[in-house]
C-alpha cells in the first residue's frame, strides 16, 4: 500500500501552528492598531473655508479662549464665533485680505460661514462643556495645543473614544487643574497637584460619572 | 519566498505604524453611522432647508422670551427712566463681582485697552492699523457716569463695536465696576489706603523693595 502522505508533510503541522500562532498575533496587531480611534480619528484637519490661524490668534496676540468660544463655561456647546466677532476686529484690521473674503462676504449677505466641524461626537453622546470647564478640565487636555495649530487649521488631538473619556472619568485627579488655568495653553502641573486634585474632588464633591445615563441618556 | 512574504508583511506594518495620529483631511473612519448623525439638528448645525443653510433661526425682532423682559431699564440699558445714564453700577458690588469683573475685562477688554486700561493692549501696540483704544486714565472718561461705560459694552461706540452680543448684563455691570477699579489703582494717593498698609508704603526703600519688618 503506498503512503497517503509524502514524508515532507511531517513539517504539515507545525508549520500550520506556526503560521497560525503568528497569524494570531498579527492579526491582534493589526485590529488592535489600526482599528483604534487613534489610528482612525485622531489628526483630522479639514480644510476650512477660511484659513483661520488659532497660533495667530492665541500665541502672538495672547488672546483668551473665551473671547471667542464665549459660551464654555455656561453652555454644553462651545460655540464657534459669529461673524460679528471675526468683524470685531477686521472691519478694521486687513480689510483688503483676499484670505477674509468669506467673513466679509458672510458679513455683508448676512449668511453663516459655513465652518467644517472637527470634534464630532456622535449624536447618541451627549457631552457638556460648562460642566467640564467649571470643574477644572483645561482645554489643553482634550483639544491638544491649539494654540500651534497655525493656517492649516485645527487638528483632532485626542481620540474622543469612549475608553478615553473614561479613563478621565475614573481617575480625574491626573487631569485636573486650577479653575483659572483652564484656558492656560502649555500649563504644567506642579509636582504635588494629585494631591491637590484629591482635595478639590472630596471638597467640591466631584463625581465624575461613569454610568451609561450621564452622557447616552 | 515565506519568510521574504512575512518580512516584507513586517516591514509594511512598521511604515504604516508611522501614519498614525498624523494629520490629514480624510475625514475620521466610523464602521457603523447609524446614529452618529441623526435627523435632528444641533446648535449651529447646517440646514439646507432655509436659504442661508442654518439650522438656527433668528428670533423676529420685538419677541420677548419668557423670564426675560427686560423692564428694568437701569440694569439692561444703564439709564435712568428719563433717560440719563445712571451714575452708579446698579448691581451690587463685592469682592467676587470685582474678580470677575478683572476676569471678563481681561477676556474681552485687554486685548486693545491693555491690563491696566491705558489704551496700550497688543492690538494697539501691534500697528495693526486700529483706531487707536482710549485709555481710561483720563478727566473725561474718570467723570463719566457708570452708565455711559456701561451702553459702551453693550452698544458700541464710533469705532469700538458693540459687546452686548458676547458680554451678559451682569458680567458688563462687573466690567464696569473693574474698569472704576483700574481707574482709582491709577490715580491713587497714599490716603486711599488702610492706616497699617500706609505705614509699609512709608517705610518702604525709595528704590521700590519691599520693608523687611513693619514696626
Amino acid at each position: 500500500m503506498p503512503q497517503l502522505f509524502p514524508k515532507k508533510a511531517n513539517s504539515l503541522p507545525i508549520l500550520s501552528l506556526g503560521a497560525s500562532l503568528l497569524g494570531g498575533v498579527l492579526l491582534v496587531f493589526l485590529v488592535w492598531y489600526y482599528f483604534s480611534p487613534e489610528f482612525k480619528v485622531v489628526g483630522y484637519q479639514p480644510e476650512q473655508p477660511v484659513p483661520y490661524s488659532h497660533e495667530t490668534h492665541v500665541d502672538k496676540l495672547g488672546m483668551d479662549c473665551q473671547y471667542c468660544h464665549t459660551n464654555v463655561a455656561n453652555s454644553k456647546h462651545a460655540n464657534v464665533p459669529a461673524t460679528q466677532t471675526c468683524m470685531t476686529c477686521h472691519s478694521q484690521i486687513r480689510t483688503q485680505s483676499p484670505k477674509l473674503l468669506p467673513v466679509r462676504e458672510s458679513w455683508a449677505n448676512n449668511e453663516p460661514i459655513e465652518w467644517t466641524k472637527v470634534h464630532h461626537l456622535p449624536d447618541y453622546a451627549h457631552f457638556s462643556h460648562a460642566a467640564h470647564v467649571n470643574k477644572g478640565v483645561g482645554c489643553e487636555t482634550c483639544h491638544g495645543r491649539i494654540d500651534q495649530m497655525g493656517a492649516d487649521g485645527v487638528y483632532q488631538a485626542e481620540p474622543l473614544s469612549m475608553g478615553w473619556c473614561l479613563d478621565c472619568h475614573r481617575q480625574p485627579e491626573k487631569y485636573l487643574r486650577p479653575n483659572d488655568e483652564v484656558t492656560t495653553m502649555g500649563y504644567t502641573q506642579p509636582a504635588s497637584f494629585i494631591e491637590r486634585n484629591l482635595d478639590r474632588i472630596k471638597e467640591e464633591g466631584i463625581q465624575p460619572p461613569t454610568n451609561c445615563s450621564a452622557c447616552h441618556y | 519566498m515565506r519568510r521574504s512574504f512575512l518580512t516584507g508583511l513586517v516591514l509594511v506594518a512598521l511604515l504604516l505604524a508611522g501614519c498614525r495620529g498624523t494629520q490629514s483631511d480624510n475625514p475620521p473612519f466610523h464602521m457603523n453611522l447609524d446614529m452618529d448623525f441623526q435627523q435632528k439638528f444641533g446648535p449651529q448645525e447646517a440646514n439646507p432647508f432655509f436659504e442661508d443653510n442654518a439650522a438656527m433661526r433668528a428670533p423676529v425682532p420685538g419677541t420677548v422670551p419668557r423670564g426675560e423682559l427686560r423692564n428694568n431699564s437701569a440694569l439692561y440699558e444703564g439709564r435712568t427712566e428719563a433717560g440719563d445714564y445712571v451714575d452708579q453700577v446698579p448691581i451690587a458690588v463685592d469682592r467676587a463681582v470685582l474678580e470677575r469683573g478683572q476676569d471678563r475685562y481681561e477676556v474681552h477688554c485687554s486685548v486693545c485697552h491693555g491690563k491696566a486700561g491705558a489704551g496700550n493692549g497688543i492690538i494697539m501696540r501691534g500697528d495693526y492699523g486700529y483706531a487707536p483704544a482710549s485709555s481710561y486714565h483720563i478727566d473725561r472718561l474718570r467723570d463719566a457716569p457708570d452708565g455711559y461705560l456701561y451702553d459702551v459694552i453693550a452698544n458700541g461706540v464710533r469705532n469700538m463695536p458693540a459687546y452686548g452680543q458676547k458680554v451678559p448684563v451682569q458680567d458688563r455691570w462687573a466690567i464696569v465696576a473693574y474698569i472704576r477699579a483700574l481707574q482709582r489703582s491709577q490715580n491713587a494717593t497714599p490716603d486711599d489706603l488702610p492706616a497699617d498698609q500706609r505705614m509699609e508704603l512709608v517705610e518702604g526703600e525709595p528704590d521700590g523693595t519691599q520693608p523687611t519688618a513693619a514696626e
